[in-house]
């Protein structure tokens, strides 16, 4: 409350107002669904994370292997020309950890969030995933992370097929 | 100041539904065209990109981010307009004539099918508080209008249903309509009544599809095309969004679009010098209420000059000769440009077997579906 105003005019509003009926209101939840064709390049995509793989397309021209794969070059401007494995691990570019759920509240367990430049794709070009099996402390730009695969039977074709990046150096005794 | 011209149009669809295209891959391969088409490259030949898209059909927030890419666009000058295809060219025409740019893209597309709920998400655009409690579907609102219009005017049900016939029958002749067809005047008035008195048939089908067209100042005009179609002049107007208040009547925001729209283009007597029409017919009726309001004819006239063959192709006034949307489909913000695309083709004489022949005018108009009350129209002319 600003301090030049002491009192304002009428009673204030209170939610228990609201929850009882005391004041009218209209209530309404909107009914949006969404169902997004993947399309030819993300639809490619999601059917090798199924199978354990990332897969990218290539550009003959600037020669960039992209992933996420797509149908064009967006620099070039024209159809890519072929796919391309990639290898499922790579390095942290940069990172965060986040506290916050979306709706603001404090999380039990912060989620590592990491930006990985996988190996065999260009520069600068890769996977957003979380990051797991490290101590948020440890983790490093450069970092070497490897991906944890769900189980073939649990794999659907999604991102989440993925569990998450692992450090490399901890898997090697 | 400097005279604008469409140099190149690309367009992929309308189909009922185009699963095997992302968004983003749909409007790659309509860029593509349009890009080959004008003859440009987009990393170095266009200075501002402007695409159509509302965020509630598209299931994004701020899909503007989402756009760059796949036109070309990528650390270029980009906007997106939050409304009907035919406002991107508004926007598009006014960069250009300020001078500053000579290159313009405007892009609107549909993925009607990738929204479950479409129907949900419009009868979201009620007032929250005095409709939306009411219940129903939210195309009751065009049963009202059209239900007014009819008692107004004397229009008659059958003279309505002659508009989805003859629409429907142009459809046939080009490949861009999803839902092109050879059906009786029987068969539209013997279809489901769904908002009285608005029947099944008369009422577009929503598809999917993208246009995309190449805007170019006189001077990059001519050196890339013979075949320029210039635009005259652009107008918008927006009655009230309250259903209480409105003219149920007379689609007067189209009205005053038109009349902007004709001023800049120094169309006096839009009926003899406008040699054909692309208008809105979300619904049959509303192809006769907009037509009137164009002032394509008088008042109450619209529907009598479509009994008798007036607005045929082969008419003496071509209206929606592409089809319209009963005929292509209802491509949400990408409606004003389906109706541009036919206009640029047929003025460039490149119609195919709908070609409209002695063709200089034409003019392209838009009204943003249900509930609301904007309209837009666009005078264009293969004469500079």
């Amino acid at each position: 409350m600003s301090e030049k105003i002491k009192n304002y005019r009428g009673e204030a509003l209170k939610s228990a107002d609201i929850k009882e009926g005391r004041v009218p209101t209209e209530k309404c939840r909107p009914k949006a669904k969404f169902a997004w064709s993947a399309g030819i390049a993300i639809g490619r995509f999601l059917e090798e994370l199924k199978k354990a793989k990332i897969i990218a397309s290539t550009c003959s021209k600037c020669g960039r292997i992209m992933v996420p794969p797509r149908i064009y070059c967006e620099n070039c401007f024209k159809p890519t020309d072929g796919w391309k494995y990639v290898k499922d691990t790579g390095t942290i570019n940069t990172y965060s950890v986040s506290y916050l759920a979306a709706d603001a509240t404090r999380l039990k367990e912060p989620i590592l969030v990491a930006i990985i430049d996988l190996d065999g794709a260009s520069e600068g070009m890769g996977i957003i995933h979380k990051l797991g099996e490290v101590d948020k402390e440890k983790i490093e730009f450069g970092m070497k992370v490897r991906a944890v695969w769900k189980p073939k039977e649990e794999r659907v074709g999604s991102i989440t097929d993925i569990k998450y990046f692992k450090p490399v150096k901890e898997e090697t005794p | 100041m400097s005279e604008v011209a469409i140099v190149g149009v690309g367009c992929v669809g309308f189909q009922p539904i185009l699963p095997e295209l992302s968004y983003k891959e749909l409007m790659y391969e309509a860029a593509v065209k349009a890009y080959d088409d004008a003859g440009v490259d987009p990393r170095k030949d266009i200075d501002v990109f402007v695409t159509c898209a509302e965020d509630y059909l598209e299931g994004f927030s701020i899909f503007d981010e989402f756009v760059p890419d796949q036109l070309g666009a990528v650390l270029r000058h980009l906007f997106t307009v939050s409304g009907d295809g035919l406002l991107g060219l508004a926007n598009a025409y006014m960069l250009i004539k300020t001078g500053h740019f000579d290159t313009v893209v405007l892009e609107a597309h549909s993925k009607a099918s990738d929204l479950l709920t479409l129907m949900d998400v419009i009868a979201f655009a009620l007032d929250p508080v005095l409709n939306r409690p009411l219940g129903g579907h939210p195309y009751y609102v065009a049963g009202m209008e059209m239900n007014r219009y009819l008692h107004d005017t004397c229009t008659t049900v059958e003279q309505c249903a002659q508009v989805v016939v003859k629409n429907k029958k142009n459809a046939c002749g080009n490949p861009y309509a999803a839902y092109g067809a050879n059906i009786t005047l029987d068969q539209v008035l013997c279809s489901d009544m769904c908002f009285y008195p608005l029947k099944k048939l008369e009422i577009s089908t929503p598809a999917d599809g993208c246009v995309v067209m190449v805007l170019a100042s006189e001077k990059v005009a001519e050196k890339l095309t013979d075949k320029p179609v210039w635009v005259k002049g652009v107008g918008w107007c927006t009655e009230t969004p309250n259903l209480e208040t409105r003219d149920w009547s007379k689609a007067v925001d189209t009205r005053l679009a038109a009349e902007m729209a004709y001023k800049t283009a120094k169309i006096h007597n839009p009926r003899k010098e406008i040699d054909l029409a692309e208008v809105n017919d979300l619904f049959a009726y509303k192809e006769l209420q907009h037509m009137e309001a164009l002032k394509l004819c008088a008042y109450g006239e619209a529907g009598k000059l479509t009994e008798e063959g007036v607005t045929a192709r082969n008419g003496e006034l071509p209206v929606n000769p592409s089809g319209g949307l009963l005929g292509m489909g209802y491509g949400l913000e990408a409606s004003g440009t389906e109706k541009l695309l036919e206009v640029v083709l047929q003025l460039r004489g490149e119609a195919g077997r709908r070609q409209v022949s002695n063709v200089e005018v034409g003019l392209a108009h838009a009204w943003r579906g249900i509930p609301t009350t904007t309209g837009i129209a666009a005078v264009l002319s293969n004469v500079k």
